[in-house]
């Protein structure tokens, strides 16, 4: 080996706990970025595979009930590939010792042959034999949630009768890759089921002999998606049609997308956070590297080396950094990645994980990492470089200080000379400081993202379940009933309050833009659901005008005064234009409101409510779930905190290891950034230090010189660090507004004093080990050697 | 005795420095001629020029005005790529400080030298030369000053320049150190015939060069030739 290599390797070791803390932060955020992108890249194929071998339909459509014989006009539409004629009815399932409704959604499967579309994958079991009345395949989710197995039973109503179905296979779908129910703002694998049933046994249960309630279909070669719905829309109008969508509409795909486009903000984020952090750590070693070098570089230079091979040298210094940072991020990025998929795959029902890690995606971390670190070794490495050997060979000029303009400003008995030191130290370096303050302050914003997802969902469900949806129960009939079905209810046990609510199925048009949303009519004075302006107040509802979320109003293009026209899609099917009387703030899906009455009079169907909703005296609940399940006319009550409750225990897991790496690697960041400011601090004034205990300063006062400066750069990058996390936090919600939710930029009180808790322990730390440093300085060592 | 055969050939040398805010007149039209063989000794009390001079002559730097010839290379006019290579073929550095990488133990500290050099003596020779050939594997800081000293020279020798450059070598040494030091000097010197230029304002080490040369002020003031030399055992201070 080369006397050089041999230089480099025993410098760079010399300064190993820096080289340790500069690796760690780059292999995070090589790490991190790999994680996303190999998660995602995973996802994204394991999808696509999914699709392409089960057959995802292109086009969805529902309706209320079809003769088969429709079929034909929308086999010859122009465009259409493979058509899927099905059946789904609703099912209320009883569970034995599981109190809380449940939904189910059985769907039709051919008797003879397989699904042309969105095809079954067994996990366990087989499918329904031919013709057979009670044999059903049940979804993952569900079986998983109840423990359900092939040779168990599932028992329920469907179309007003009991019926008891034996289970036969376990299985998923394309169309359900993330189940959840329409309307429904989580996921709820408990009360939410899907199974598959033969068809003539559907049909007989549902009453849909020789019809069809439900189409899917693929498009042809080069088809538009777009062109097929507009011819498929009016075949199905006659038949109740609810409007048909195209495959990024579909909710499932839907969701994926949302939560893909997500991961992808997640891919950027953090790794230009680390990424900054890391370039900004070379350039501060290697800058006092080759400053504590330079009698060295000039030796070097005085027997014949150039300026290539000395910036080739500490190149290659900053190099091997590079490639141990490489190695550890590219490793622990393809192990978190797979971590994550396999996290995200309890969540998704893919049948398997075709597991990513892109050769590009790897290149693409270790160039990105090359061109931080070189960009922050730059500087140094130039410097080196040019360095004239003759001025090298002189020591350093001594650093010009200045008075400090705040020193200035303060009487001069309140500054004691050491707080002068720091004072002038900081104003010296004036870039260094306010590069250190932001480096540390990456930290905390790195925290600020990792909490800020439970912030952000603690503040939607707030919003939506505290103050806009209050209600514990929505009892949804089958047929929208009169206004005295509701005090019928009020009458039943347990049942505090109730109020009815409308809720039909529309097309929204304004100009040439339509969108297919629901419109829910509440009535005047409402208690139990409310809707609440962008300050969250309760807004009433204006008699002759709509009131719509704010994303709605957007996407319609529409303001307040605007009309809009509505295309009721059940029951008359009326049109009709209403004028925008406002916008309301709403974090989860699209919505139109109206004054129930005035609802009720412009769709001429007389008073009538949709579903009715409940405010319930917890013991007697399951009392009242009986009661209602039994009413005719009922076709689904849903708890709504049961879902929440659910739902927070599946993300309290993610949530948790979540926040726990992010935690993790912002003290690794605040703690890269203080240690290595604090080491160089200490390289850089040992001297003068050891001078002051020479002096008969004591270890103290002389330590507080350095931890004084650390306090000082930490308290400033505090509030920075809340600033960097509210501006991180607004980037990543940018790229997460969608139909389905917008999440709220908002952060909790909490998540800031963490952040603040993290970067003071993280400074703590840091002291510490420069305390101890400063206890260990040998004096005589120091002043005997020449700086 | 000294060949006649010119070696250095300096005219006019100016050198002004700016360090900080203040401006250093360091040269101010220095002549001189240095030979092939010789021993020169640079006498003068600290900022009289010495050092700038020794560092104009080994390339390190370049005169503000002026002209110095090394044999066939006007140094004056050479970029920092020619002085480089000017530097690797030719010259050899001693400094006060010793100035040796940390990292590296005695023998590497010499690689660094002969890795680059076109004709070097192995780095264990040179070592041995400087007697310090039991000490190859440690590292500067488990030398003593005089023995680092040592190890700069036999770094310095190593490459076999024509041309040994030493800038006060014996200045962090004490005497009997010094004089160890001084020996490995004249032992190159005489064995191999290097051109050596060292720079003191120890007037005692003059009574070994063939010729001393006296600065102030950025000028020479006063040059004399030794009839008989001292050797460098019989040095003290």
């Amino acid at each position: 080996m080369r006397a050089l290599n041999r230089k480099l390797l025993r410098d760079l070791w010399h300064v190993k706990s820096q080289v340790i803390a500069i690796v760690l932060v780059m292999a995070s955020g090589i790490a991190t970025f790999l994680m996303s992108i190999a998660n995602l890249d995973s996802l994204t194929a394991t999808r696509e595979r999914f699709y392409l071998e089960y057959r995802f339909a292109d086009v969805f459509a529902n309706l209320k009930r079809a003769p088969l014989s429709v079929g034909d006009d929308i086999a010859a539409i122009d465009g259409v590939g493979i058509l899927d004629l099905s059946i789904q009815a609703p099912m209320r399932i009883r569970l034995e010792g599981f109190d809380d409704p449940v939904r189910g959604l059985l769907l039709s499967l051919p008797d003879v042959g397989s699904k042309p579309l969105n095809q079954l994958y067994l996990r366990a079991g087989r499918l329904p034999e031919a013709f057979a009345q009670d044999e059903i395949v049940l979804g993952e989710a569900f079986a998983t949630a109840h423990g359900i197995e092939p040779g168990g039973t599932l028992s329920g109503v469907v179309g007003g009768r009991m019926e008891t179905y034996r289970v036969v296979g376990i299985a998923i779908s394309p169309e359900y890759v993330y189940q959840i129910q329409a309307g429904a703002a989580f996921p709820d694998f408990e009360r939410f089921a899907i199974a598959w049933i033969g068809r003539r046994a559907l049909e007989a249960a549902y009453g849909m002999d020789g019809a069809f309630n439900s189409v899917a279909l693929s498009l042809a070669p080069g088809a538009s998606a777009q062109r097929v719905i507009e011819r498929l829309d009016p075949i199905l109008e006659p038949w109740g049609g609810l409007g048909a969508i195209g495959r990024v509409d579909q909710l499932s795909h839907k969701f994926l997308s949302t939560e893909f486009d997500q991961l992808k903000t997640m891919a950027t984020v953090f790794p230009a956070v680390f990424m900054s952090v890391a370039a900004f750590l070379l350039n501060v070693v290697f800058s006092r590297l080759i400053a504590t070098q330079r009698d060295q570089i000039a030796i070097l230079k005085a027997f014949g080396y150039g300026h290539g091979a000395i910036g080739r040298h500490y190149a290659a210094m900053v190099g091997v950094v590079i490639a141990l940072g490489s190695l550890v991020g590219i490793a622990g990025g393809a192990w978190l990645g797979k971590l994550l998929a396999n996290l995200y795959m309890s969540f998704y029902r893919f049948p398997y994980l075709d597991f990513v890690l892109a050769p590009g995606a790897v290149a693409a971390a270790v160039a990105i990492s090359l061109a931080a670190a070189l960009s922050g070794a730059a500087f140094a490495l130039i410097r080196a470089a040019r360095l004239p050997p003759a001025e090298a060979m002189r020591p350093e000029a001594p650093p010009r200080y200045r008075a400090s303009r705040l020193e200035r400003a303060l009487p001069r008995r309140w500054l004691d000379q050491p707080t002068r030191m720091i004072l002038r130290q900081l104003s010296r370096r004036p870039l260094k400081a306010l590069a250190t303050v932001i480096g540390i302050a990456m930290a905390g914003g790195v925290l600020t993202i990792g909490m800020f997802q439970q912030d952000a969902l603690n503040y939607m469900v707030d919003q939506q379940f505290a103050l806009a949806q209050r209600n514990d129960i929505a009892v949804s009939f089958v047929e929208p009933e009169g206004y005295d079905a509701l005090s019928e209810i009020a009458s039943l046990p347990g049942v505090l309050a109730v109020e009815g609510v409308r809720i039909v199925g529309v097309r929204l048009r304004a100009g040439p833009v339509s969108v297919l949303t629901a419109l829910e009519g509440q009535p005047s004075g409402a208690r139990l659901k409310r809707v609440l302006d962008t300050r969250g107040t309760a807004q009433a509802l204006p008699a002759g005008g709509l009131l719509l979320t704010e994303y709605l109003a957007t996407m319609l293009g529409v303001r307040r005064g605007d009309l809009v026209e509505v295309e009721q899609l059940q029951g008359a099917r009326r049109h009709f234009s209403v004028p925008v009387a406002g916008t309301v703030q709403e974090f989860i899906g699209i919505n139109a409101y109206m004054d129930l009455d005035a609802m009720n009079a412009l769709l001429g169907e007389g008073e009538r409510v949709s579903s009715a909703l409940l405010l319930v005296d917890p013991p007697q609940q399951a009392e009242l779930y009986r009661l209602l399940e039994d009413r005719p006319g009922v076709a689904a009550v849903g708890s709504r905190k049961a879902a929440i409750d659910n739902f927070y225990n599946t993300m309290a897991e993610s949530l948790l290891i979540f926040t726990f790496i992010a935690t993790l690697l912002a003290g690794l960041i605040a703690f890269g950034v203080l240690y290595n400011t604090a080491r160089i601090s200490l390289g850089e004034r040992g001297r003068e230090l050891a001078s002051l205990r020479v002096l008969g300063f004591t270890r103290g006062e002389v330590a507080y010189i350095l931890v004084g400066e650390l306090a000082l750069l930490t308290f400033a990058s505090i509030p920075v660090g809340w600033a960097v996390g509210a501006g991180l936090v607004q980037v990543i919600v940018a790229g997460l507004q969608s139909e389905l939710f917008r999440v709220p930029a908002y952060l909790s009180t909490e998540t800031f004093a963490s952040a603040t808790m993290v970067v003071l322990s993280a400074s703590l730390l840091s002291a510490l080990i420069v305390i101890w440093r400063v206890r260990h300085l040998d004096l005589v060592e120091v002043l005997k050697t020449r700086e | 005795m000294p060949n006649p055969e010119v070696v250095f050939s300096a005219r006019g040398l100016t050198k002004v420095y700016t360090t900080g805010e203040v401006e250093i007149h360091a040269l101010r039209g220095v002549d001189l001629d240095l030979y092939a063989g010789e021993f020169v000794v640079l006498l003068g009390p600290s900022g009289s020029g010495k050092s700038t001079l020794l560092n104009i002559l080994g390339g390190l730097d370049v005169p503000s005005a002026g002209s110095v010839r090394y044999r066939d290379h006007d140094l004056s006019a050479a970029d920092e790529e020619a002085l480089t290579r000017f530097r690797r073929e030719h010259v050899g550095f001693v400094f006060q400080f010793y100035n040796l990488i940390p990292s590296l133990t005695a023998r590497e500290n010499v690689e660094v030298v002969t890795e680059i050099a076109s004709n070097p003596m192995p780095a264990a020779a040179a070592l041995a030369l400087v007697g310090l050939g039991d000490r190859l594997d440690a590292f500067p800081a488990q030398l003593s000053g005089g023995q680092q000293q040592r190890v700069a020279i036999a770094r310095a020798i190593a490459k076999q320049p024509e041309v040994l450059l030493c800038d006060e070598p014996t200045g962090a040494l004490d005497s009997e150190t010094g004089v160890v030091v001084l020996q490995a000097l004249s032992e190159v010197n005489e064995r191999l015939g290097t051109t050596t230029v060292v720079i003191t304002h120890n007037a005692g080490i003059a009574a070994m060069a063939h010729r001393v040369i006296h600065l102030s002020d950025g000028r020479i003031v006063r040059e004399e030739r030794n009839t008989a030399r001292k050797a460098a055992g019989e040095i003290s201070w």
